[in-house]
């Protein structure tokens, strides 16, 4: 408590309760209207979900305004277990984190290659970024649009390549091809694949911009001290820019991490989690699940909103212990 | 600086960079090439399969007023302006005042309860869906704009006060120390000293919250239904699923739903990436 004391104004009243406390009464007024909307919707929800994923329920409420919920216990996870969606779900998950990690070199590479002052850099700059600033929805037509393997940017490489083009006898244009065309999203194998490299794409521009900033604040000096060492390339990159730049690859990474596990716009729109579930990811499938056409299944999509909350919950506890660190060097 | 700059490189070196620049850039935006191109194509064209030739007829015009007549995009478009516009005033107030709080007082929660924010700002969506969406139904704010804004809000409060709280910090204490001492109420220190000083941040905010919810998909679905409050994200695939195969018309619905946040962050760009940066230097 290093705060100066309130000095007293009225040397011969003592100063009220609420003036001599006002260093421990003022942090709750102004904190009080954000931490009440916050518990509103976001920290009672969580355990209220936590909770719920004991019960079984289909979201109906008895004329009494009873909910029909009933407790089963452990159940819903014991299904969870026998279920090969989840499983499906689960190895998409590990696939988007792992492959979405390429986002943070490749960011690095981008900003690399950016990072230079020729006239009209800063257009190249902002341009490079464009991806991230749309929706991801609109980024999941894009590319849905791309792949598709008749009209789509895919299919006419190809036809280009690998198909001859031939009229028949009553004029109509035909293809013969070597081979078909790939239907990348229709594909149980490649489907998701592509729906990752469709992430990609934003996640990179992500990646670049925090680069391009951290590279903006490399110590200069310490560069040229390296230079007149005699590093250079790779090993000047290694040894000495990418240990400059481990906030920007701390916050790349947290981004990146959160932008695998919560994908769920571009798999709604490019696949809808099929074909045959092939591509479904915990975030989608606890939706399908919860919300489907077959009738809501409240307290098993809980169950499966449970264990992806689990699985952040262990980045998230490594992202606050290294800010933790932070804020005890920083002071 | 690194790489070494292209200016002190041989003129070979520095011409094939500044024309190999264009052909990186077309490369990288070929998806959004190829789309807009679509979008002004006419549906002749399409069916063609004319995809990366020379538009036979160009129906810019044509395609983007269809998207608007022929479905509910302007009220879709209407919707997300009135669910985002609220939630950037709304988080960003609220940041503000829990921010400085948690930044220039020092009691025993302050800490963990900067932390509960930022954790809050990082879990997944689907833990918060089915309580959230019964709340909304049981009251009356489901299938509402209003429904959607104050989700946001709460939501986006996480992280801008996370971004204020390290803002706040940043500035120098001495300042407010001296208006202690001359006896200067708190909320007076907050409203005249803080929030003058705090105004590249609240303009940051505002640009990041706002391109946050305006491309906002999941929430769309969870807690809407009809055409009345769906915001332009929701309204697309919906446009998707009546304009089937008329790509042209998709890809122009598509970015028309982009242009808002575009050109939020063309205008506004210092803003928007020193706030998405923060902490990318120390």
């Amino acid at each position: 408590m290093t705060h100066a004391a309130v000095p007293d104004t009225t040397a011969s009243a003592r100063p009220s309760w609420v003036k001599r406390n006002k260093l421990a009464i003022a942090p709750w007024i102004f904190l009080i209207p954000a931490l009440i909307f916050f518990a509103i919707y976001v920290v009672i929800p969580i355990f209220q979900s936590l909770w719920l994923s004991l019960y079984e329920w289909n979201g109906l409420y008895s004329a009494d305004g009873e909910s029909t919920a009933t407790w089963v216990g452990f159940q819903n996870y014991a299904k969870l277990w026998d279920d090969p969606n989840f499983w499906t779900s689960l190895r998409n998950n590990l696939a988007w984190l792992i492959l979405f990690m390429l986002a943070v070199p490749l960011g690095l590479f981008i900003a690399l290659f950016l990072n230079q002052t020729v006239p009209g850099m800063r257009f190249y700059k902002s341009m490079f970024f464009f991806p991230f600033v749309i929706s991801q929805v609109v980024v999941g037509l894009i590319f849905g649009w791309f792949y598709n393997p008749d009209f789509g940017v895919v299919g006419t490489l190809w036809k280009a390549v690998f198909c001859e083009e031939t009229t028949n006898i009553l004029g109509n244009v035909t293809f013969t091809c070597s081979r078909p065309a790939p239907d990348i999203l229709s594909s149980p194998e490649w489907a998701t694949y592509g729906i990752i490299a469709a992430g990609l794409w934003p996640q990179i521009a992500y990646c670049m911009i925090l680069y391009l900033t951290g590279l903006n604040n490399v110590a200069a000096d310490q560069i040229e001290a390296a230079r007149l060492d005699g590093a250079k390339g790779w090993k000047m990159l290694w040894y000495v820019v990418v240990p400059q730049l481990k906030p920007a690859t701390f916050i790349a990474i947290v981004v990146t991490v959160i932008g695998a596990l919560r994908s769920f716009d571009m798999i709604a729109i490019m696949t809808q989690g099929g074909p045959f579930g092939s591509t479904n990811v915990l975030s989608h499938y606890m939706y399908e699940v919860a919300i489907s056409e077959y009738g809501e299944r409240y307290g098993y999509g809980s169950s499966v909103a449970t264990v992806l909350f689990g699985i952040m919950l262990i980045f998230i506890s490594y992202f606050l212990w290294q800010m933790y660190q932070d804020e005890k060097g920083g002071r | 600086m690194f790489p070494r700059p292209v200016e002190k490189s041989t003129a070979t070196v520095r011409y094939s960079y500044q024309a190999f620049l264009p052909v990186a850039l077309i490369l990288w935006l070929l998806p959004l090439l190829a789309i807009f191109l679509t979008s002004i194509r006419s549906a002749a064209d399409i069916n063609s399969g004319n995809v990366f030739g020379w538009p036979s007829e160009f129906a810019l015009i044509e395609n983007y007023s269809a998207v608007f007549t022929q479905s509910a995009a302007a009220q879709y478009m209407w919707n997300s302006v009135l669910i985002t516009v609220p939630t950037v005033m709304i988080s960003v107030a609220l940041a503000c005042l829990a921010g400085y709080a948690l930044a220039i007082y020092k009691f025993r929660v302050a800490l963990p309860l900067f932390f509960l924010f930022v954790a809050g700002n990082f879990i997944p969506f689907q833990i918060l869906m089915v309580p959230v969406r019964d709340m909304s139904v049981q009251t009356g704010l489901y299938d509402t704009i209003a429904g959607q804004f104050l989700f946001h809000a709460a939501f986006q409060t996480g992280f801008c006060t996370l971004f204020m709280r390290n803002f706040i910090k940043a500035l120098p204490f001495d300042l407010i120390e001296s208006a202690r001492i001359e006896g200067i109420a708190e909320w007076k220190i907050f409203w005249y000293v803080i929030l003058p000083l705090v105004r590249p941040a609240i303009a940051a905010l505002a640009v990041l919250i706002f391109t946050f919810v305006w491309n906002d998909f999941f929430w769309a679905n969870v807690l809407t239904q009809g055409e009345s409050a769906k915001p332009i994200t929701a309204g697309v695939r919906a446009l998707n699923g009546q304009f089937v195969n008329n790509w042209h018309l998709v890809s122009a619905a598509s970015l028309l739903a982009a242009i808002p946040p575009v050109a939020c962050f063309f205008l506004m760009q210092r803003h928007f990436i020193s706030g998405l940066t923060m902490g990318a230097v120390k």
